[in-house]
Parts: structure tokens; sequence; C-alpha cells
């Protein structure tokens, strides 16, 4: 049966083999003189053991349709806000993106009247901006007309 | 002793500067408000807070930091008491005794004795902070590359072992953790690692983004679609004062939960958040009414109270005195301390005398205005409580970005905050802890160069890490401990984490330290 551990364990093997595969690049020394590559690979192997361990282990843990996802929905939604930041704060600058961010967030997925939206996202990107770049000066990026 | 009182002396000149005191109080304002609201636990408050420290000079910055970690600490029990939701891990237990409190018209009561009992432990335990500190500091600079190798492989095996989950999940997640921390620059041949074309990742994985992303970020992924919280009781000062029986029945356990708080917190590789846990355990094996933990009582409420403050001030003495982080909290503030100039270790005491005095004496400060702070001001806190998720989590989420970003300027790091947000929520999940990962992530770089060096000392000759007595025996105490593991796993019996309640925790859901 496809336990919830029994996965996570393959999962754990399957990176322990990718990493194992990728520090074929790196020159590994020998046992006496370690080199940049020895230690990778000594946790990569060290990791496929446990990942092993975690798979031999794992029947008894509850079964992988028992998982609930019932908030998928809005973490893939939040994480695509934080990739949309990534990309979009240098090139917008702090206060749009975070503008752009909180938008979407409170008024598309949480569906808050457009007013309060817009309260709450200019309010927290401008306050936001002058405590920590005016007063704490923390250098953010800025973006087009200086915003 | 007259030395040590000396040096108290010139801490309190520090720490009553009116910067210090400011930036203490300050420290202890966020921390209370990071400890209480669900979504923000100390570690990544602390994170998040790091960029707004470039601006000071040392003192203040750890001061503040440190003011955010026992501050969050204390902020933590009021949700737990109130809402039975833990603001932060460490606070899990108190949600079952508190809670009930809390029902029964105690909530004033468990809140007060919580307080009192953090401000007894966090004060007692900075007193044995300074006096343990600076004698192992000493004992510390016979430490060279073998024992540093030594202690570190001790602490992730101490944390694998201490965590509530099982045993080769959270070691997995220390060697995921050690892996990410081989990427970057290779500081012995200059080899760069893992790079794939990202010139960012020179100095390899920053700590902040991943620690955000894996406590801050996943917190909220995992919440931010569920039902809202249940309402929130809102206690008047007057309700406050437990009863002459309350105070009795507390004053044994805030004691045992100092001491043993203290001792769990100074292990390293120990996390603080199992200090509340065996605190618990012990008040309900040492009562003579087990039956009413779980129904209200307020020794549920004080042991582990006092354990996790005191931990907390535990933890600081591996880090002060060894510069090595006993766990992910402290490790973060000695990332913060290293970005501020200082190298933690055994010269930091005698090279830096006002910044290391200064911090003790402003620690005794925060734990009068955390207590201060609680108390009269507890309904004032409480309102914080009031402010909806699905507007909570949005502005989290905005200063996650921001802190991550200002640290490096790097939107590299705002990638790996998001990447690591994603892969803490299915971690989470899959019921594995992350706390091992950052620890892991933080100790990589000296755990290599300590393997490395030590090889080279003894022209690779991995007898060194036996002959020597100190390495030997850290080695020997992670060997047995890993074989006590091991135990359970061959007779399929019980093991101490049954033992102390720990499957009440996973009744409790999720923690987040």
């Amino acid at each position: 049966m496809l336990t919830r551990d029994r996965v996570a364990g393959s999962i754990l093997v399957l990176l322990a083999v990718v990493t194992a595969w990728e520090t074929r690049r790196l020159p590994l020394g020998t046992l006496h003189n370690p080199g940049p590559g020895y230690m990778p690979l000594l946790l990569a192997l060290i990791l496929g053991l446990l990942g092993a361990l975690v798979v031999l282990r794992g029947g008894g843990s509850p079964p992988l349709r028992a998982l609930r996802w019932s908030e998928a929905g809005h973490a893939v939604a939040i994480l695509a806000g934080c990739a949309f930041a990534a990309v979009a704060l240098e090139q917008l600058g702090y206060r749009l993106t975070v503008i752009v961010l909180l938008a979407f967030l409170l008024g598309v997925m949480e569906r808050k009247r457009p007013a309060v939206v817009a309260a709450v996202a200019l309010g927290l990107s401008f306050g936001s901006f002058f405590l920590f770049s005016n007063l704490l000066r923390v250098p953010l990026p800025r973006g087009p007309w200086g915003l | 002793m007259v030395e040590t009182l000396q040096n108290l002396y010139l801490g309190f000149s520090v720490a009553l500067t009116p910067s210090v005191l400011f930036y203490a109080f300050a420290g202890c304002v966020i921390g209370t408000l990071v400890g209480m609201l669900p979504g923000v636990g100390p570690l990544a408050g602390i994170s998040l807070l790091l960029p707004a420290t470039f601006g000071l000079n040392a003192t203040n910055a750890i001061v503040l930091l440190a003011g955010i970690y026992y501050g969050a600490m204390y902020g933590g029990s009021t949700t737990s008491i109130l809402m039975r939701i833990p603001g932060e891990a460490a606070s899990v237990m108190t949600c079952i005794d508190g809670y009930e409190m809390t029902k029964k018209g105690r909530a004033g009561p468990a809140l007060a004795i919580a307080a009192v009992g953090s401000y007894i432990a966090g004060t007692l335990s900075v007193l044995a902070l300074m006096f343990l500190a600076p004698p192992l500091a000493a004992f510390a600079l016979r430490f060279g590359p073998p024992e540093y190798f030594a202690l570190l492989v001790l602490g992730l095996l101490v944390l694998a072992y201490m965590s509530s989950g099982s045993m080769p999940k959270a070691l997995a997640m220390a060697a995921l953790g050690l892996l990410l921390g081989m990427i970057g620059i290779d500081t012995m041949t200059g080899f760069f690692r893992f790079h794939y074309g990202l010139v960012e990742l020179g100095d390899g994985i920053g700590v902040v983004p991943v620690a955000v992303g894996l406590f801050g970020i996943s917190e909220i992924l995992l919440t931010a679609g569920l039902p809202t919280p249940p309402a929130v009781h809102k206690p008047r000062l007057r309700e406050l004062l437990p009863s002459r029986q309350e105070w009795r029945d507390s004053a044994a356990p805030i004691g045992r939960g100092t001491v043993l708080g203290f001792l769990i917190g100074i292990i390293p590789g120990s996390a603080h958040i199992i200090s509340s846990f065996v605190s618990y355990a012990l008040e309900r094996r040492l009562s003579k009414h087990p039956e009413r933990f779980g129904h209200g009582a307020v020794e549920g409420v004080a042991g582990p109270e006092s354990a996790n403050n005191s931990a907390a001030s535990g933890a600081f003495v591996p880090m002060l005195a060894l510069g090595v982080p006993s766990g992910p909290i402290p490790a973060v503030m000695l990332a913060a301390m290293m970005v501020h100039g200082i190298s933690p270790g055994p010269l930091l005491i005698q090279q830096q005398p006002e910044l290391f005095w200064g911090f003790i004496a402003s620690m005794y400060v925060g734990n009068v205005v955390l207590l201060i702070l609680n108390l009269p001001l507890v309904g004032l806190f409480v309102n914080l409580l009031r402010i909806p998720y699905p507007f909570l989590y949005p502005a989290i989420l905005a200063f996650c970005v921001l802190g991550v970003y200002a640290v490096n300027q790097s939107v590299v790091d705002v990638w790996i905050m998001a990447a690591t947000g994603a892969l803490g929520y299915l971690l989470r999940k899959f019921d594995f802890e992350t706390a091992p990962i950052v620890l892991g992530l933080v100790l990589a770089p000296m755990l290599e160069m300590s393997l490395r060096q030590s090889l080279a000392m003894s022209g690779g000759n991995y007898a060194i890490f036996v002959t020597r007595p100190i390495a030997a025996t850290m080695l020997f105490v992670g060997v047995a401990l890993l074989l006590l593991s091991l135990r359970p796993l061959l007779t399929r019996g019980a093991d101490w984490r049954r033992s102390v309640g720990l499957e009440d925790k996973r009744a409790l859901g999720e923690e987040n330290p």
C-alpha cells in the first residue's frame, strides 16, 4: 500500500541519487584528503540510506489517500504571489509589487470589498516602505516614477 | 564570584543606557506580537527583522533580536491559553490545560501564572547563563577541529533524538540541510559547487530565506485556506489574580520547569520546544492527581511555560561560549551576530566584554519589561488576535518578501524563500520536522571545515577523532544516543517520546517553531 512515509522516503532516495550523480563534476579527493565532492557525496549516501529506512519503516504510517489537500488551491495561489514578487520586485519597485500582491490576495483570493483592498494595499505598502526605507534605512528597490 | 559581579556591573552600565533600554523594550514588544501571531514564530520573526538591525550597532542589534526571541516565548502562551492556538511551537503544551482553564473562566490566572513563571524562569536561567558561559568558553579554548567536529555531530544527533517524530526522518532532514549547506564556493579549494549558473549562490544559501520559507511561508500555506479560528476571550485586569491554591500548586512546577528547561536548552542540538513537553510529562507524573491534567490543571501551564523560557536562555550558552548554535533560532542569531562582525565563540567574552555582559544584563531588564507587558497590557495585545486571518496573512507575506529581500538585496533569496516555503508545506503535510534542515544548513560549513582540518592535522588518519579524549567522549555519547533510538525500532517497544506525551502534541496539530 502507498503510505505517506513510503512515498516521502522514496522521494528522499531519488533526491539522494540525483545529488550523488551531480557530484560527479566535483573532485572527490581521497578518503585521507577529501576534496570538494567528498562531503556532498557522503551526505547524499546518508540521505539515501535514511530515505530507505523511512520507506522500510513506513508500512504503518497513514495511507497517502488520507492526506487532505483542501487548502492546496490557496497554497498554490500564495506561492504564485511569491513568484510574482520575486519577478516584479526589482522591475516595479517594492511599493507597486506589494500593492499588486495584496490586491491579488485580498481582492481575488479573499474576495474583500475593493475599497478595503485599496486601503489595506496602499496603507501597508507605503507604510512599510516609510518605516523600513525612511526610518530604518533599509534599502528597498524603487520602480518607475521613483515609486 | 566578585569578578562576575564586577562584570555584571559593567553589563548593567551598558544595558541601562537609554538606547539599549529602548531596543530591549522594542524587542520585547515585537517578540510578544510575534509570539502571539499564528504564522510568525520567533524564528521567522527574528529572520524578518534582521535587516532592520543593519543600521544599529552590534550591542543594540543583538539586544533587539534576543528581546524578540524571549518575548515570543512569553507571547506564545497568550494565544495558547485564550484560543488553543499555539503562537509558537513551545507553547503547544500550554494549550492543553491553559485553554481548559479559559473554558472554566480562569483565563486570567492562567495568563498570570504563565507570565510569572516565565519571569522567574527567565531571570534564574540568565543567572545560570552568567555563571556557566564564561567557564565553558574557557574550557572550549582547548577545542581544536576534531572536538568541534565531534560537537557538531553530537549536536545533530541530539536534535534528531530529541525531535518529536521518528529519528530517521529527523536525521534525513538534517542531512538535507547539510546538503543545502554544500551549495556555494568551497572555502578550502575555491570550487563553486551546485551553482547552476547563479553567481548569487557563491556565498551559499542564506539561512534567512530558508528559515522564513520553512517556517513563515509554509505556515501561511497550511493555514490560509482553513476555516477561521475561534472567538477570542478577553480577560479583564481584575480577573488576572490567581487564587492562593493556584499559587501554591504552581510554585514547584515553576522551579522544576526552570531547572529542566535550562538543562535541555543548553544541550547542543536540542530544540527549546522539547523542554515544555518534558516538563509537562514530569508534572503529570509527579502530580498526586494526574487525572486533572488535560482538564485545567494549573501545573500544566506553570511547568511548560517556565521550561520554555528557561530553555530560551539556556540555548544562548553554547552559542555564546562555543559559537555553536543549539537550535535553529540560535543559528539565525549567530548569523545575525556575524553580520555585525561579531564571531561568537570562546574569545567573545574576553574580547568584547561590554557586548557579552551588556547582553546578559539586558536579559534581566527584558524579563522585567515582559512581566509588565504581559500582565496589565494583555487585554491590549489580545486585540491583535481579532484581526481576521484573511487580512493578516497577506500582510505577513508582504513582510516576508521585504525581510528576505533586504538581507542581501537579492531576488534570488525571494525565490529561495518561495521554494523552501513549498518544500516546508509538503514536508509538514508528510509529517516531517523542518527545524533540523535549518540547523544542518548553518552547521554544514563548520562541519565540513572541521572534518577536513582534522584530517589535515592527522595526515589523513581518522583515529584523531577517537584518540583525543574530548572528541572521543562526544562521539561516544552521540553513538550511544543513536543506539538508544534504534532499540525501540528493533524491539517495537515504546520509546521516551511516547512516555512524555508527545502524542498529545500530534493531536493538537502541526508545530511551528
